[in-house]
């Protein structure tokens, strides 16, 4: 199962984008495999202050509906439009064209504090 | 809906196994097959002073845009779209936690005695002795095998039932001046109405985690509980089909920082007469009269939840209760008669036809008859775990309830065939598939539960579908990718028709059908 290095990673199978002062969010391969086809995405307001394990998104797969938990706190700036025509991307590019929104971050972010590195993941999926 | 009808024989049909007889081809909508003029009746024109009372603005201009067709077209519409039909009536149908049990015929008999089908609902209570009866007999017998004080048989379903529960919990906290209590805790292996309730309800969910074992974890459990706390919703049997070995423990846990313990019924079917949740110290619970006590799913028009409660929250219960006076007569409670009641959950006293069956069911079988009913339930599904182990993997293999759940997650591994494969290669075999992908916690998950009311060559007809399938996963994988191959439909394009929609309608009423008077 693909899992990027330099990337962070949720227990809830989220990945973190970290630049500067803002980061990147999406999930996981694993995640978008385990969902199976994601019929539906429905993405936060630009603009809305994220607290840490707070549902901000909602997927919606062909198997379940989930929430998305925002894997820190901060602002969102941008969010992947793309996504309402064309919700299969989260299935063929999860970290790529599929990422799901930008968010300034609150405070640097760093593993712990729930936030885990590539190999971390990849043991606790058991990839 | 993206679909592929393929009227050819089938390239993988599945051989010696009998399939559900169905139509090669789908049929028409009744639009399609509408012609202008074509009727299958006349209606005849109202005298002329019957409009003149309506208002000319709320008058027609045109006929409804309903489809035009005659009698025999009509009829044939319907019983050949019947015939598309899978049913318990044609077949085994191991959907779990649905418990798709036999509905006994005798159940459809009484139902439809006129005293009851063509009783008006507004007739005074001198005239609907019979029924308030056998409601207020139900609701007895339900506080018997729950272990509760009172049922009300308001509710149209199991999830209005819960909906129902929840808001005598938060009259009960009101009442008690306790009104910091926002939180409702629900287990990851919960039904998803159960959250669904707490929203409703306007309630925060608070999700608990399962142990190793598939029940509750204590610890975790406790970590959650306090002040906010206002129940805890638990699915006994768990949706694992697994008993809360720790029961007591949990609902005593619930009670010490001042919640109440809801017990989500719709798995009643595996412990009828071996355990009653009132016993156990829960203070609410519902039941799906459609799983336990077989009135059918659907189709009979609306169902029937009936809430049961404990001593704490009697006053809240739905008004009007069925009241029984010291002259053995029955009336209805009058409006206001108990002001604490949290009001009406539903017209009239509920679903009477549905609980008509539910009634025939309990006289069918007695006590010790329900006590079987669970024993039978419970061997059937033990049965088919055993023969199902190593064939798939069994993640919380002991001894189950009504229902367990296998995964495929193996053949996904070693053969690149997930559960959907498997489940839609059961249609060629002429079973109806379990339920897929739930509980979530457990990856690729088939959930199987039987039901006490098929026999034991149905389940190893079962069974032996299930081996053929794993098996041909490892030589003929494609044959699983592309199921079914014999149904009316081929494999739906689910995603593509969820993304892309391809929906229709017509107006209401339109110019293009002329006014036949």
């Amino acid at each position: 199962m693909d899992v990027r290095d330099g990337l962070l990673y949720t227990d809830e199978h989220e990945w973190l984008r970290v630049e500067g002062d803002t980061a990147t969010v999406g999930i996981t391969a694993y995640a978008a495999d385990q969902l199976g086809d994601v019929v539906f995405v429905e993405l936060p307001a630009l603009g809305r202050s994220l607290r840490r394990a707070e549902a901000f998104g909602v997927v919606e797969s062909v198997k379940a509906v989930s929430d998305l938990f925002a894997p820190v706190d901060g602002e969102v700036v941008e969010v992947n439009q793309a996504l309402v025509g064309k919700p299969e991307l989260l299935n063929s590019d999860p970290y790529g064209e599929g990422w799901i929104a930008r968010v300034r971050l609150a405070e640097p972010a760093s593993d712990g504090e729930g936030l885990k590195d590539a190999d971390a993941y990849r043991r606790m999926i058991g990839a | 809906m993206n679909e592929q009808v393929d009227g050819s024989s089938p390239p993988f049909g599945a051989a010696d196994t009998v399939c559900p007889a169905v139509g090669a081809a789908l049929q028409p909508t009744l639009d399609e097959l509408s012609r202008p003029g074509r009727r299958a009746s006349r209606i005849p024109h109202p005298p002329a002073d019957a409009l003149a009372g309506i208002p000319a603005d709320q008058l027609r201009a045109l006929p409804p845009a309903l489809p035009e067709v005659d009698e025999p077209e009509t009829v044939r519409h319907f019983v050949n779209l019947s015939h598309l039909n899978y049913a318990v009536d044609t077949g085994f149908y191991p959907l779990g936690s649905c418990t798709m049990k036999w509905n006994p015929k005798i159940n459809e008999w009484a139902a439809r005695l006129p005293g009851f089908a063509d009783l008006h609902p507004l007739v005074p209570d001198a005239l609907a002795q019979g029924t308030l009866e056998l409601l207020w007999d139900l609701e007895r017998w339900l506080c018997e095998i729950s272990g509760m004080r009172a049922v009300t048989l308001q509710p149209a379903a199991g999830a209005q039932g819960e909906l129902t529960g929840i808001l005598m919990v938060r009259a009960y906290h009101r009442s008690r001046g306790d009104t910091e209590r926002s939180e409702i805790i629900v287990p990851d292996s919960s039904h998803g109405t159960n959250p669904a309730t707490a929203s409703m309800a306007g309630y925060r969910t608070i999700t608990v985690r399962s142990d190793a074992r598939g029940g509750v974890d204590l610890d975790a459990l406790r970590a959650v509980l306090g002040p906010r706390t206002a129940a805890l919703m638990l699915t006994n049997p768990s949706t694992l089909g697994l008993f809360e070995e720790r029961v007591c423990e949990i609902v005593d846990a619930v009670h010490e920082a001042g919640g109440l313990a809801y017990m989500d019924g719709a798995n009643m079917n595996a412990i009828l007469g071996k355990f009653r949740p009132g016993d156990a110290g829960f203070d609410v619970m519902h039941v799906n009269v459609h799983k336990t006590f077989s009135t059918p799913h659907g189709g009979g028009g609306p169902g029937a939840g009936p809430v049961a409660v404990g001593e704490k929250l009697l006053p809240f219960l739905p008004s009007p209760r069925v009241l029984r006076g010291d002259d053995g007569t029955f009336r209805l409670e009058r409006p206001g008669e108990r002001p604490a009641s949290i009001g009406r959950v539903r017209s009239y006293v509920g679903s009477t036809g549905v609980l008509v069956r539910a009634y025939a069911y309990l006289l069918a079988h007695g006590g010790s008859g329900l006590e079987e009913v669970s024993e039978d339930a419970v061997l059937a599904a033990n049965y088919l775990r055993h023969r199902l182990r190593g064939t798939y993997e069994i993640p919380y293999d002991r001894v189950c309830k009504h229902e367990f759940v296998a995964s495929a997650a193996n053949l996904k591994r070693e053969a690149g065939v997930r559960t959907l494969d498997v489940a839609k290669r059961l249609i060629d075999h002429g079973h109806h598939p379990p339920t897929i992908y739930f509980p979530l916690i457990v990856e690729e998950a088939l959930l199987i539960e039987p039901t006490e009311t098929e026999s034991l060559e149905t389940l190893d007809d079962f069974a032996g579908a299930m081996e053929a399938i794993a098996a041909e996963a490892h030589v003929n994988p494609e044959a699983l990718h592309s199921a079914p191959h014999t149904a009316p439909v081929r494999r739906l394009d689910e995603a593509t028709a969820a993304r892309q929609p391809d929906l229709h309608w017509r107006p209401m009423t339109g110019a293009q059908m002329p006014c036949l008077d």
